[in-house]
């Protein structure tokens, strides 16, 4: 089978794409350009999956700047693909990233991160920038980009958005940032502030990510080598700390479909997968629709309610050797993950067989 | 005469002499016990030989024969002069016996002739006295006979004068008893009635009878009555009241009524005192009047209702038999009633008693109340106020015990925000050499709060001090101590402490460290002696003072210190994880806020690092203060010196240089991930040993790797990375005599260089002797 939404990670300079033969337990890449500087934070277009944007250092000679922009992949990479993996002949003659446009903010400062909107056409995407939150108009073919309104963050000394998630639900009306050690949620609609969750974390935010099942659970991980689980309905106290790593938390990611499924990578050079059943969307196991019910169903699902579920750590992968900065599920196969260390690994492992019966069960 | 005979037989039968001799001697002995056989056989052998001469079957032929035949003449002649001399002295005793009894037998002679003559004088009065007798008898059969009929007559008045006597006393008795009326002698007036009652009662179909007992029964009503009124007065005395039922009793009043009666009387007067005792404000001065107003009276009137009611002697029909039962069964209604208004009282007012400084007062007071109810024990020996009393005691007991810890536990936390204080004033006054006197602080923390501890378990012991009457009950020699003392007071309390402890870790690891490291770092070392020594300690302090022999399982020592050494060890980690984030600030903020690309050429160490240097070192202060030193891997010869340049140089040259290679990625890190491979992984927020070594290489080790995270995120010019050589090649100087294992340092410091390398537009590394240079100048 062969991956429809390949996994994407960025080394300097270079975009490889990388395509993992799931019976065959093949790896293949293609290797694109990017000639516009190194690169520091990516994501695909929802809609086309030949755009993606990056954000990307520029130094010219006395000072670095990072911007933003949209890319799209030629044509010719699905071909290559193909190739055998260890064909030294398709990393030699990379191909070069298409220009789409520039997400020109020269005036709002450097660009952190740019996310799409999600499930979108394509057509929207917010750049955070400095303390600037800034949401753009993609033209159909996204040759060009106008910025249709902006949030600004106000407030002593240098304040910066350090990562930024754009929630699902809501009809897209929401995105949820971090700064330092807060946590702020926006209305899209008037670009003002909603919540404000401060001292989040003891230390700097690093990463956030909405429950994909769960319109206001969101997870939160920074410095202080935790990760929160917060209901911003109420936002005193996290609904869920976990305490695992022995060191920054740099990456949090819920599976797209189990949301008890929980991924994170640390800069201890771990990736811990958690089950966080407690607060997922299905606290009581898989429930079986009514209309499947027959009654011998019924009764195993009494069962299944009887018994209570336990929060647990369902393994701590240990592959890396330094410190990992990016975990991300497949969009694909919901039982299928892949991690990003400094040194340039990617590591890509499966859900436990006995766990992922278990929840399907 | 017995020894010649024996002289002859020795020398007629020398040989067998001595054994006849000894023979005799026993026989004679024998003779005299009334033993015979042996003795009597000689005996018989003796008297039968005819040749004894002393024997009575001696025959002079025989004998005469048997010398004749047996000895020679010269024996012969002998024998004969032997036996001529026997007869002589013989025949002179036979004449001295005669002559001494001679006399004697003429004195016998003459007494019974004088004999004969008195007694011939005698018989002649003897006749005389016979025939006087005989004419005084007549005279006596003559008198009596004349005196018979005057006799009976005399009888007959006596009887009816008795029976008039009677009669008067009935007639005059409705007079009588109206007099006894007025004068109020009403016991005399009971008396007399009841005298005359079953006479009036027997003859009561007499009209004239029947009359006196109407009236005598009106009257007896009208004294009832005023018995009734005086008993209901109440005014009376208890002795008066006493008399009154006594009477009332007597004239047949019905027990039941009277006892209700005698209660309600009496209940009036102890409520009276019950609500005198509300205005008492002392409670041992509430207690005492308590004891001594309502307590005693009440024991007054068990007393004297008993005597009354219960205990009276049994008369005929007065007291039918199920009166001491009923009586019985309403003083312990009323009993119980009264003592539990009374209890309600006291324990409202123990209640109160919130003050912890003195529990003697406390314990004196209960003391008193449980022993002037065993008064009431005695008395009433099935009541169940003495229980309910103990309970109370028992309840009493049970919440000083919880005020105590309560008192225990605000101690502890007021000591706390004074050694917070003491750790705050003179950080404001002398800058930051401040905790100078952390091992002072720790010990008087520690020895305040356990001298608390002793004071209030003296305080407790109180109630098991052994001239206390309670102290002797099954709940104060068992549950009191095990369970109370031991469990809820002092078990209750250090786990409390270890809890506060991890609180400060809790609560002040969100909110920005709202708690000064320097306690944390106390605290923990207050818990690590509470884990060594201070809890085994105060328990076996504890279970000395409270010999405990209530066998329910208590909380082990082991699991205490278990607990204890949790706490500390939290403590510790919460320390490092503090500190060690003080210093990633400095880091972090010297890396963030700098522009990497156009910096100029190193010429000095940035000041942060010998900041970085100077806040570990005191930071080694005030753990040295608290902690051992540890253990710490043998250095090299020259720790400070060690090039890690010329070492990350060339690594730099073959993890850098294909980066700008894209034909070989796969080589890139090929190296530095062989490297990885070897060395160990890094814990970074790892648990700490209680060692100063182990809480140092914590704190630098979450120092560098947010250094080297930092850089890893930054982008760097030439100078740029030659500033942070000169930097780490400082650190490296300065940070290495701090740490376990010096080796940590090194890799981690060549990470820094390594990753700034990696991220450095023009990577010129600088000289190792200039760095040097750089770095012995600053």
């Amino acid at each position: 089978m062969e991956d429809d939404a390949p996994v994407i990670y960025g080394l300097e300079f270079q975009i490889h794409i990388i395509d993992f033969d799931d019976e065959n337990n093949i790896i293949s890449k293609s290797v694109l350009q990017h000639q516009a500087g190194e690169i520091w934070h990516i994501s695909a277009s929802p809609a086309d999956k030949a755009v993606l944007t990056t954000c990307y250092n520029k130094t010219s000679e006395s000072r670095v700047v990072t911007c933003g922009a949209v890319w799209r992949m030629p044509p010719e990479w699905e071909s290559g693909s193909h190739e055998s993996p260890d064909d030294p002949h398709n990393s030699h003659n990379p191909q070069n990233l298409e220009l789409l446009c520039h997400l020109d903010n020269s005036s709002h400062g450097n660009a952190s991160c740019v996310l799409w909107e999600p499930m979108g056409d394509g057509k929207c995407v917010i750049s955070l920038a400095d303390n600037h939150a800034l949401l753009w108009d993609l033209t159909e073919s996204s040759t060009q980009a106008t910025i249709s309104s902006s949030a600004t963050l106000e407030g002593k000394g240098q304040l910066k958005f350090t990562a930024g998630k754009w929630s699902p639900h809501h009809n897209c009306t929401q995105l949820a940032t971090a700064n330092d050690t807060a946590i702020r949620g926006w209305d899209l609609r008037t670009m003002s502030q909603i919540y404000c969750i401060e001292n989040a974390h003891g230390q700097l935010v690093r990463d956030l990510d909405f429950n994909p099942n769960k319109q206001y659970y969101l997870a939160s991980c920074g410095d202080d080598c935790k990760v929160k689980f917060w209901d911003v309905r109420n936002i005193n106290e996290p609904v869920k700390n976990l305490e695992e790593h022995s060191h920054w938390v740099w990456s949090v990611r819920y599976n797209h479909s189990h949301d008890q499924l929980v991924l994170t990578g640390s800069s201890d050079s771990r990736v811990i997968l958690s089950n966080m059943v407690s607060i997922s969307s299905e606290p009581f196991g898989h429930l079986v629709d009514d209309d499947d019910l027959s009654d011998a169903e019924d009764n195993h699902q009494d069962e299944k309610t009887k018994e209570p579920l336990q929060d647990s750590i369902i393994s701590t992968y240990e592959e890396h050797e330094d410190s990992v900065y990016a975990v991300e599920w497949s969009s694909a196969d919901p039982w299928l993950f892949a991690s990003l260390s400094y040194d340039g690994r990617l590591v890509i492992n499966r859900v436990p067989r006995a766990l992922k019966y278990h929840i399907l069960l | 005469m017995d020894g010649d005979i024996c002289a002859t037989d020795t020398a007629t039968t020398p040989p067998d002499s001595d054994p006849a001799r000894k023979r005799r001697v026993h026989g004679m002995l024998k003779l005299y016990y009334g033993l015979n056989e042996e003795g009597k056989t000689v005996d018989q052998a003796e008297s039968m030989n005819p040749c004894d001469i002393n024997g009575t079957h001696f025959d002079p032929e025989v004998y005469l024969n048997k010398l004749r035949r047996e000895c020679s003449l010269g024996e012969l002649m002998d024998q004969e002069s032997c036996m001529v001399k026997q007869i002589r002295s013989l025949d002179s005793d036979m004449q001295t016996l005669v002559y001494e009894n001679y006399n004697k037998f003429i004195s016998a002679t003459d007494t019974i002739r004088k004999m004969k003559n008195d007694f011939k004088k005698m018989e002649d009065e003897m006749d005389c006295l016979s025939t006087n007798m005989a004419a005084i008898t007549e005279f006596s059969a003559h008198i009596s006979g004349t005196l018979q009929d005057q006799h009976a007559q005399i009888t007959k008045l006596s009887g009816v004068h008795t029976l008039l006597r009677k009669l008067q006393f009935l007639f005059e008795l409705p007079a009588r008893l109206n007099k006894c009326l007025e004068l109020q002698a009403y016991s005399q007036a009971v008396s007399s009635h009841r005298r005359a009652r079953c006479v009036l009662q027997q003859y009561s179909h007499m009209p004239s009878f029947r009359g006196i007992q109407d009236d005598c029964h009106a009257i007896m009503d009208k004294l009832a009555q005023e018995l009734r009124q005086k008993f209901r007065d109440g005014g009376s005395s208890a002795e008066d009241l006493s008399e009154c039922v006594e009477l009332l009793l007597q004239l047949d009043e019905p027990a039941e009524e009277l006892c209700d009666k005698f209660l309600s009387h009496a209940q009036s007067r102890l409520e009276a005192n019950l609500r005198g005792l509300e205005a008492e404000t002392d409670i041992l001065e509430f207690i005492d009047r308590g004891c001594n107003e309502f307590v005693s009276s009440l024991c007054l009137v068990i007393a004297s209702y008993q005597e009354l009611f219960v205990n009276r002697p049994q008369e005929g029909n007065l007291a039918s038999k199920d009166i001491p039962h009923m009586a019985i069964g309403k003083l312990h209604a009323f009993v119980d009633a009264l003592a539990t208004c009374y209890f309600s009282l006291v324990e409202r007012r123990i209640q109160e008693e919130k003050s912890v400084g003195d529990n003697s007062l406390l314990v004196r007071a209960l003391d008193r109340f449980h022993r002037r109810l065993q008064a009431v024990a005695k008395l009433l020996p099935g009541s169940a106020v003495p229980s309910q009393g103990t309970e109370i005691v028992v309840r009493a007991a049970r919440e000083r015990i919880k005020q105590y810890l309560a008192a225990l536990q605000s101690f502890y936390l007021d000591s706390l925000r004074d050694v917070r204080q003491a750790l705050a004033a003179p950080r404001l006054a002398t800058g930051k050499d401040a905790p100078a006197s952390l091992p002072e602080l720790l010990s008087s923390l520690s020895a305040s709060i356990l001298n608390q501890i002793k004071s209030v378990l003296a305080s407790v012991h109180l109630f098991t001090a052994k001239d206390i009457t309670f102290s002797n009950k099954p709940y104060f020699k068992g549950e009191f101590c095990s369970q109370g003392v031991r469990e809820s007071l002092v078990v209750n309390f250090i786990k409390f402490v270890c809890q506060s402890s991890r609180q400060f870790c809790e609560s002040a690891g969100d909110r920005g460290g709202s708690t000064p490291p320097a306690l944390l770092l106390l605290l923990s070392r207050l818990c690590l002696d509470y884990e060594t020594s201070t809890i085994t300690y105060i328990l076996t302090l504890t279970d000395e003072q409270f010999l405990v022999q209530h066998h329910s399982p208590v909380t082990a020592v082991a699991a205490l210190c278990g607990e204890a050494r949790g706490a500390a060890q939290k403590l510790l980690n919460h320390y490092v994880k503090v500190q060690g984030l003080i210093i990633s600030q400095m880091l972090r903020k010297s890396v963030e806020t700098r522009d990497w690309v156009n910096t100029i050429e190193p010429r000095n160490v940035r000041a942060v690092m010998k900041r970085v240097v100077e806040d570990t070192t005191s930071i080694d202060v005030q753990v040295g203060l608290l902690y051992e030193e540890g253990v710490r891997k043998a250095h090299s010869s020259d720790s400070s010196k060690r090039t890690f340049s010329v070492y990350s140089g060339s690594r730099q040259q073959t993890r850098y240089a294909p980066s700008y290679a894209p034909s070989a990625p796969m080589d890139t890190n090929l190296l530095s991930n062989i490297h990885k491979l070897f060395s160990e992984r890094i814990d970074i927020f790892s648990p700490v040993e209680f060692n100063k070594v182990s809480v140092l290489t914590g704190i630098i080790k979450i120092s560098l790797k947010t250094f080297l995270e930092c850089v890893r995120l930054r982008t760097f010019g030439r100078y740029g990375l030659q500033q942070i050589q000169v930097d780490c090649n400082y650190l490296q100087m300065y940070l290495w005599r701090f740490v376990s294992d010096e080796n940590l340092v090194h890799f981690l410091l060549d990470e820094i260089v390594g990753s700034t390398a990696h991220r450095c537009l023009d990577p010129a590394p600088m000289e190792q002797s200039v760095i040097e240079v750089i770095c012995e100048r600053g």
